[in-house]
């Protein structure tokens, strides 16, 4: 079969895909640019602070209090007060975030009043946290008068959270197909038995996910903490959860002051001088590697929940 | 064939402003199938919805007349009665297979637990009626602590079958069963539909006209939201009355 020369037409069409291709190639090298400053910015502040911080993690440094000295400083009451603040904050946030989505998710009808709670909730979360750092001030501390304690700071950072909370849970309960409310419906379940028995076991991967990642915000919370007035300078530890005699178990600890790790690096940074610097980066090599584990945590969870149920 | 085991008298039903069902009339007997045909959007699953109050499920649904249920002839759309009861009393299965992404016992030991006041070996007892009523047990028998995921299309229905029959339900709705299933597993249904209707009263909507006079006893023909015609299988296949029914039946429209 006898062929001709491709004709200008083809000519053409051929100059015009090269050059919509030549577009893609370049914008592809932008966007990897673009992810390249972020990621070299990130890196860089992690090496930097690994630098400086790395020679001050050793044991004694998890295991002594804050001194004048910075060689003999240590971050004990920060990691302690921020374990036990996010305990509270957990225990507060999480019942309440995942009861307040069950409702708006499965309960409320659609009407103005849950549109309204709906706009508001999503609001909070962008609302900035110093100013969740007024309202507990006014209400936890003059108010009801818990006073400085980790109580307070757990309860603050919980209402910090609590807009996350709810959004991943009802996020999570909007994955679970309507089909399987309606089986569970068709056999007589009251919507708590279909709630309780299906729909939250089934979304627990997210709401599980959404927890973390709300937990792993609140741990690096520094300004509604300062707000309250938390203490920068702590050389004790809250009482003891578990006691030596009858009734063995006490809440005293949650009415105790408290410090938390990024408080204990903004006291650190804050001193003149370059002694307290490298402390300052080792708190905050702890810090970051309790929230990378948090979110490591967290994106696990979810792989592991999404293989056993995919809709 | 026996006495009625329900019965719609003027039932209308609206969505909002839109009114799906108008005065529809329709007996269904005892230990029979009635099957509900008719093209898409005319009603039938929507009457069938009716009937164990799904519809409560989702805001603006108003019902209006009655569907009685025998022998005590409760009216199931009524104002005072208790939805979840009608859900205990009437036993349904969708379109989709939609088994709970948990073991198979548990699917269908799930209605039981829900009502209380069995004990473990009674709950075991019933499960494994159910899978057997469903000619689910052989296959199932040896694993039934499996995921019900892990089952066929086929077994999956059967197994929802199974699930709404556990707690003994005195009428059994099915939309659609075999939509979603290939042809052996729908010969499959439909030959247990077969066996089940000598001990209970079944409501079957079907987009299959054959299907419909493979199985049913009564056949109901819905479209626009009423019923054109009503009346026994053989008859109203063999010989409608009314111009529409002939239409549909033989593929004119729909």
């Amino acid at each position: 079969m006898s062929t001709v020369a491709p004709t200008p037409e083809l000519v053409a069409l051929r100059r015009g895909i090269r050059r919509r291709v030549l577009f893609d190639k370049l914008f592809s090298v932008f966007g990897w640019l673009c992810l390249a400053v972020g990621l070299i910015t990130l890196a860089a502040l992690l090496v930097d602070l690994a630098i400086d911080g790395l020679p001050h993690l050793r044991w004694d440094f998890f295991t002594s209090f804050p001194s004048r000295k910075a060689e003999r400083a240590g971050i004990l009451s920060a990691w302690v007060g921020t374990v036990a603040v996010m305990i509270v904050t957990g225990m507060a946030a999480i019942p309440l975030g995942v009861a307040a989505a069950v409702y708006l998710e499965e309960y409320g009808s659609r009407n103005w009043f849950t549109d309204i709670i709906e706009i508001t909730v999503t609001n909070l979360a962008g609302v900035p946290s110093i100013v969740f750092g007024l309202l507990a001030l006014g209400f936890f501390i003059y108010a009801l008068d818990l006073g400085r304690s980790v109580l307070t700071g757990g309860l603050t950072l919980a209402i910090l959270v609590l807009p996350i909370v709810i959004v991943a849970t009802r996020e999570a309960l909007r994955s679970v197909p309507f089909a399987v409310r309606e089986a569970a419906f068709a056999l007589g379940a009251t919507q708590w038995q279909t709630v309780w028995h299906h729909v939250l076991p089934y979304s627990l991967g997210g709401i599980a996910t959404g927890v973390i990642i709300a937990l792993a915000r609140a741990i690096g919370e520094t300004a509604p903490l300062i707000t309250i007035g938390a203490l920068t300078y702590i050389a004790f530890l809250p009482a003891s959860p578990i006691q030596g005699e009858f009734p063995f178990v006490s809440f005293q600890w949650t009415e105790d002051p408290f410090t938390v790790l990024p408080i204990q690096m903004f006291n650190w940074i804050s001193r003149p001088g370059s002694d307290f610097q490298g402390n300052a980066a080792a708190a905050g090599l702890v810090l970051l590697v309790m929230t990378l584990l948090m979110n490591g945590g967290a994106i696990w969870l979810r792989y592991r929940l999404r293989k056993r149920i995919r809709w | 064939m026996g006495d009625l085991k329900a019965e719609a008298i003027g039932l209308d039903f609206h969505y909002g402003e839109f009114q799906a069902l108008e005065g529809i009339d329709l007996p269904i007997h005892e230990n029979a199938v009635t099957a509900l045909i008719g093209p898409s959007g005319c009603g039938k699953s929507t009457f069938l919805r009716c009937c164990n109050r799904m519809h409560d499920l989702y805001d603006g649904s108003r019902y209006g007349g009655e569907v009685r249920l025998y022998p005590d002839g409760v009216n199931i759309v009524g104002g005072g009665v208790d939805p979840i009861e009608m859900r205990m009393r009437i036993g349904m299965v969708f379109q989709k297979p939609n088994p709970f992404p948990k073991s198979i016992y548990d699917n269908v030991a799930f209605g039981l637990r829900t009502r209380g006041g069995m004990n473990r070996s009674e709950i075991a007892d019933a499960v494994e009626a159910a899978l057997k009523s469903a000619a689910l047990w052989e296959e199932v028998k040896d694993r039934l602590q499996d995921s019900a995921w892990q089952l066929s299309g086929g077994q999956q229905q059967r197994l929802c079958i199974a699930r709404a029959l556990a707690t003994g339900p005195e009428l059994l709705l099915l939309d659609e069963p075999t939509s979603a299933l290939d042809p052996i597993a729908t010969a499959g249904i439909e030959e247990l539909i077969l066996t089940l209707r000598k001990r209970i009263t079944i409501v079957i909507v079907t987009h299959n006209m054959q299907q419909a006079a493979r199985i049913s006893d009564w056949t109901a023909f819905f479209y626009l939201g009423r019923i054109v015609e009503f009346g026994a299988t053989k008859q109203l296949f063999v010989k409608p009355e009314k111009a529409e029914t002939e239409a549909y039946l033989t593929g004119r429209f729909g």
